[in-house]
């Protein structure tokens, strides 16, 4: 069973559908430890929701979500956070009203019952952490400025910052790109090859530049299926691929 | 950080302001009538502070505080009826020794729910417990399935009119329509007299100086904070593994107790408590002050309540018929010109000028503070 094998992430006959609509369909893959996965696929494939279902903002109607030996797909959102999953929403979701400092803060992973919150004092330890966290998405110099301000990049890496602080074993990016520009775009790829040492990544991405200067592995899904799985250059050369996604 | 330390001070300082406006400069510029008024306006600050945490801060719009506020002023109603109700003071009622009321409603011994009000102790702590309970199963209740914003406002004004049928209709029970009235003693010592009700008035004012200190502890731990990011972004702070439901129900339920204080203190105050302080109407006019006072500031609340309050008390003297509409164009005025309320006009024009003129270094400090708590949406 996979509970005996040493994946991070096992994603067994996973279903949802909406209304009849079949949005996943008896969906299967595997991501190992330390391992960038990128999945890719045409509109309405299915990817944002494969990411929902993963962390339970959206409930599957079969299959499971294994990770680390844990079901997930029964736990509710805020226990598979700290069982090890962190989330990154498509459009960047910061506390705009919060400093840079206040929202990395708010995600250390101490103080997270309602009365640990009231009693949570910010000591050296939440200091370092979010300094250190903050010099890895190019933020140190704008811990006091009020998150609003950020340029779109930084509001993006702002959000990916705040996924690290809590040390999360996989981190789900859900287009972390988009709307940044060509230079910020490397630095992001520098990034999660840095940050993958003790974690797995698992993107959704659009940008095939981006992909191939990040991903380890690649997996293209099609109205909820995988079609196909492997390295960018074995799924660039599979004709079905090509057919539903590369060739437009 | 430096501006964090210099915005507590600066907020110590106003509360310190607050607190020597109300102990001392109006004891001694109103007379024992006047101050009694304003004691009972400030019986709305409680509210109020709970307001800004659980409206204010965390989003949650409760149409009902009147509930939370009428449940404490019944607990503290409940035990001071008792003590009136002596075997010797109703020795001509038809069952001596139960409240006027049950005898008139023809019940001849006091139902089980009374029982425990012949205790002070446990009266004190059912002020703030019984509305802090309702709260939290209510707040199970919606927040656990996510139900929130409208629908949790309507659900909560509907609590507040079922609260208020209610207790008009078990009239046997709860005093009816009229009410639990003809309070006198506390423990022995008379609360109508002029003396209890200055020292009233005191211990009302310490207890919400001391409310608004607890308020301020909250909003400026991390729970605070993670109550203003779940009013903006409710799926981020629950994907950074936050259990939202709980915070809302916190929050929910400090602010049910702080009313339920308030309601005590009305009745200690004003010497009975009826159906006509639970309902929908001054539920709705407990949002309405809290809103005109700044929904995003301590202070700004507590001075809303007070000139709402006192505005009803002169208009009403006047031309009662006209107060609603005051009221109704006051609230509309809020909602459009200055969305932040009294404090918002007191952060934008007034704290500006006031730094430059009285303290010209202080503008090398960051102006982030204003914009930090009046959030705008």
């Amino acid at each position: 069973m996979t509970a005996e094998t040493n994946f991070l992430l096992a994603v067994e006959g996973l279903s949802v559908s909406f209304d009849g609509f079949k949005a996943v369909d008896d969906l299967s893959f595997y991501v190992d430890q330390n391992e960038i996965r990128v999945i890719i696929g045409p509109n309405g494939a299915g990817k944002t929701t494969v990411l929902d279902l993963i962390c339970g903002r959206t409930r599957a109607s079969a299959g499971s979500v294994t990770f680390r030996g844990h079901e997930l797909t029964r736990l509710p959102e805020h226990e598979i956070v700290r069982a090890g999953v962190g989330r990154k929403f498509q459009t960047p979701s910061i506390y705009e009203d919060l400093s840079v400092f206040e929202n990395l803060e708010i995600s250390f992973p101490r103080g997270r019952s309602v009365f640990g919150a009231l009693a949570f004092r910010r000591d050296y330890l939440v200091r370092e952490r979010v300094q250190d966290v903050a010099g890895m998405v190019f933020l140190d110099g704008m811990l006091g400025e009020r998150a609003e301000n950020l340029s779109h990049g930084q509001k993006q890496w702002l959000e990916i910052g705040m996924l690290l602080v809590q040390n999360p074993l996989l981190l789900m990016l859900d287009e972390p790109v988009a709307g940044m520009s060509v230079s910020e775009r490397k630095k992001t790829a520098e990034l999660l090859h840095r940050i993958i040492r003790d974690r797995a990544v698992l993107v959704i991405e659009h940008d095939m530049g981006f992909v191939a200067d990040i991903a380890h592995r690649v997996t293209v899904l099609h109205q909820g299926k995988v079609i196909s799985e492997g390295s960018l250059a074995h799924v660039k050369a599979d004709p079905k691929v090509v057919e539903v996604y590369l060739g437009h | 950080m430096t501006t964090s330390t210099y915005l507590a001070r600066k907020d110590v300082l106003l509360i310190l302001l607050f607190a020597a406006l109300i102990m001392a400069l109006l004891p001694l510029a109103l007379d024992p009538f006047r101050l009694n008024l304003v004691g009972k306006y400030l019986t709305y600050g409680f509210v109020a502070i709970g307001l800004v945490i659980c409206w204010g801060d965390a989003g949650i719009l409760s149409l009902g505080q009147g509930i939370f506020f009428g449940l404490g002023g019944y607990c503290m109603a409940m035990f001071l009826k008792l003590e009136a109700s002596s075997v010797g003071a109703t020795k001509i009622q038809s069952t001596p020794g139960i409240p006027d009321f049950m005898d008139w409603n023809q019940i001849t011994a006091l139902p089980w729910f009374w029982r425990p009000f012949h205790s002070l102790t446990f009266a004190l702590v059912a002020v703030p417990m019984v509305p802090a309970l309702l709260a939290f199963v209510i707040g199970v209740a919606m927040f656990k399935r996510r139900v929130g914003g409208t629908y949790f406002a309507i659900i909560t004004q509907a609590i507040a009119a079922i609260l208020t049928i209610l207790i008009i209709g078990q009239q046997g029970y709860t005093g009816g329509v009229n009410g639990i009235t003809d309070l006198r003693t506390m423990k022995g010592w008379d609360i109508r007299s002029d003396h209890a009700k200055l020292v009233l008035y005191f211990a009302n004012a310490i207890l919400l100086v001391a409310s608004l200190l607890i308020a301020q502890f909250v909003r400026r731990s991390k729970l605070g904070r993670i109550l203003v990011a779940m009013r903006e972004r409710e799926d981020r702070v629950r994907f950074s593994g936050y259990d939202v439901a709980a915070f809302k129900i916190f929050a929910f339920c400090f602010a049910a107790a702080l009313a339920g204080i308030g309601g005590a203190m009305f009745t200690l105050q004003v010497g009975f408590m009826s159906p006509s302080f639970v309902g929908i109407v001054p539920s709705i006019e407990m949002v309405i002050f809290c809103a005109v006072g700044g929904r995003t500031s301590l202070l700004g609340a507590v001075y809303g309540a007070l000139a709402v309050n006192w505005a009803k008390t002169t208009f009403s003297e006047d031309l009662p018929q006209l107060w609603l509409f005051a009221m109704g164009t006051l609230f509309i005025a809020v909602v459009v010109v200055f969305p932040n309320g009294l404090a918002g006009l007191y952060r934008d024009h007034i704290a500006p000028r006031l730094g430059r003129f009285l303290r010209p270094q202080l503008r090398l400090a960051p102006t982030g503070d204003g914009r930090k708590q009046g959030a705008t949406r």
